[in-house]
């Protein structure tokens, strides 16, 4: 898997963060998500997908590779 | 269970689905949408769209790959009209009628629109936006009728783009009963440093042609008139079903309307597992993770889970992003606990039932602002969320 993000259209809601802490965190001057690890490990892989599921900008994009 | 029905194909429906396929549901999953577009994303429509920034194709929720991947039977372009729950069966307007084991309802809103012959603008699809953003040009004078989240972010959008202002507020200070009195105060200013023309404690009776009416008698010239005044939950099309619907369907902790029936979204009024208060959110986030939560509870229906978010929603109103977590509205008390609000960098926090319910900030950082929305989804007593309480803000 590997985790793309659409910055432009995140819109700084820090949903990610929640879902997936490990994978996810946010700028500080902005918000915007930074992604932490773009190829989580599998064990990652449900709150990864629960992470893009909640975002509200539609921002996270998952590439099963 | 083999066949799962979704009604509505936006950002609930959508989840719902999404939620569905991964959880390992591989029966039939029929999802059905009035619009005739794959699923779209709503809140750019007054933003990036309104203003020009973005063309529609960067609002699709899905790529068609995506989408295809999903194994639905997509009916686009198709409204349900009716609904037995006892038979278990969706009527289409195209005559088909669906069977279901489950249902998931996520129809939405729609606006509320004003009496009067006039033409009005709405902003709800990607067809409101177009066709508002068509007339948005420099020097033309728009009347924006209610200065909620929707009207003040049209408004700001329209400033951008050089047109004249003018927004109609019934209430004397914008979003009051939301965010409270001194954060619309602060609203209010901003939009009139902007350039608006913010009118408050006016009520619009009627859009004629060339402006609104107002309460008082007088007109308000204006060559576009956009309606932001709320909206009505659709759920015309459950008349007759003896589905429970007040404001929006009546669902339970779960999720749940009736044996097999689920609400999501916009349209759902769910009952708080532990404030047992029913609301009805209209957020983008809501719709998405209502639609997560019942898909879950409708595989399990032995083994619910009561969905108990913490609401989160944005608004962008020029550059000043706010965003609100939890439950504001109807609050006892506020406090600005950091920050302050004329410099437009703040946190404010709201307090009911002796509770942190909710907080709204705006430009600080986001490990300042997690810390506090950990606080409103623990419904922190007041007094040690906030040990200064009682500084006036
Ligand atoms: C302009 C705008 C800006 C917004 N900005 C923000 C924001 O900044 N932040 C935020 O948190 N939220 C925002 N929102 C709210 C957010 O977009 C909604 O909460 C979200 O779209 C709700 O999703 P939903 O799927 O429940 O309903 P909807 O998006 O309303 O979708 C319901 C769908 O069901 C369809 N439908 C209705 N009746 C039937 C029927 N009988 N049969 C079949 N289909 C039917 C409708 O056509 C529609 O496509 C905004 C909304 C708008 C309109
Ligand atoms: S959930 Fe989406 S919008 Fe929110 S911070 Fe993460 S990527 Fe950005």
């Amino acid at each position: 898997m590997r985790v793309e993000i659409d910055e432009p259209k995140c819109v700084a809601s820090g949903q990610c963060v929640v879902a997936s802490p490990e994978v996810f965190d946010q700028r500080d001057e902005d918000g915007v998500v930074i992604v932490l690890d773009a190829a989580p490990a599998p064990a990652l892989h449900d709150a990864v997908r629960e992470a893009a599921a909640v975002c509200p900008a539609a921002a996270i994009r998952l590439v099963l590779e | 269970m083999t066949r799962v029905v979704v009604v509505g194909a936006s950002a609930a429906g959508l989840a719902a689905v999404d939620a569905l396929r991964r959880e390992g549901y591989d029966g039939t999953l029929t999802l059905v949408g009035a619009e005739p577009h794959p699923p779209y994303d709503r809140p750019p429509l007054s933003k990036q769209l309104l203003a020009g920034a973005w063309e529609p194709d960067r609002l699709v929720l899905r790529t068609p790959a995506e989408l295809s991947a999903l194994g639905l039977d997509l009916r686009l372009g198709t409204a349900a009209t009716g609904l037995d729950p006892a038979a278990r069966v969706v009527a289409l307007s195209d005559g088909d009628r669906l069977p279901y084991d489950a249902l998931v309802i996520a129809t939405g809103v729609r606006p509320r629109r004003l009496p009067g012959e006039g033409p009005q603008h709405v902003l709800r699809t990607l067809e409101d936006a177009l066709a508002l953003r068509e007339r948005l040009r420099p020097g033309r004078h728009l009347a924006v009728v209610g200065a909620g989240f929707l009207g003040a972010e049209a408004a700001a959008v329209a400033r951008g783009l050089g047109v004249e202002v003018t927004l109609l507020e019934p209430e004397p200070v914008p979003l009051a009963r939301t965010v409270g009195a001194p954060v619309g105060a602060m609203l209010a200013a901003l939009h009139r440093e902007h350039g608006v023309t913010l009118r408050t404690g006016v009520a619009v009776r009627a859009v004629c042609r060339g402006g609104v009416r107002l309460a008082d008698g007088a007109f308000v010239a204006a060559d576009e008139v956009l309606t932001a005044i709320g909206s009505v939950p659709n759920t015309d099309w459950l008349a007759g079903s003896g589905l429970p619907v007040g404001d929006g369907l009546e669902c339970d902790m779960y999720g749940a309307a009736a044996p097999g029936v689920y609400g999501a979204g916009d349209v759902a009024r769910v009952r708080h597992p532990v404030s047992g208060a029913a609301s009805r959110v209209e957020h983008r986030t809501h719709a998405a993770e209502s639609g997560l939560a019942v898909a879950r509870n409708l595989l399990r229906p032995d083994a619910p889970r009561p969905f108990a978010p913490v609401p989160y929603v944005w608004s962008d109103q020029y550059d000043v992003r706010l965003q609100a977590y939890g439950y504001l509205r109807g609050h006892e008390h506020l406090d600005v606990v950091e920050g302050a609000l004329a410099t437009r960098r703040f946190l404010v926090a709201y307090r009911s039932g002796g509770r942190l319910t909710g907080v709204l900030a705006a430009g600080l950082p986001p490990r300042v602002v997690r810390r506090w929305r950990q606080a409103v989804a623990g419904r922190v007593p007041w007094r040690e969320a906030v040990p200064a309480a009682g500084a006036v803000p």
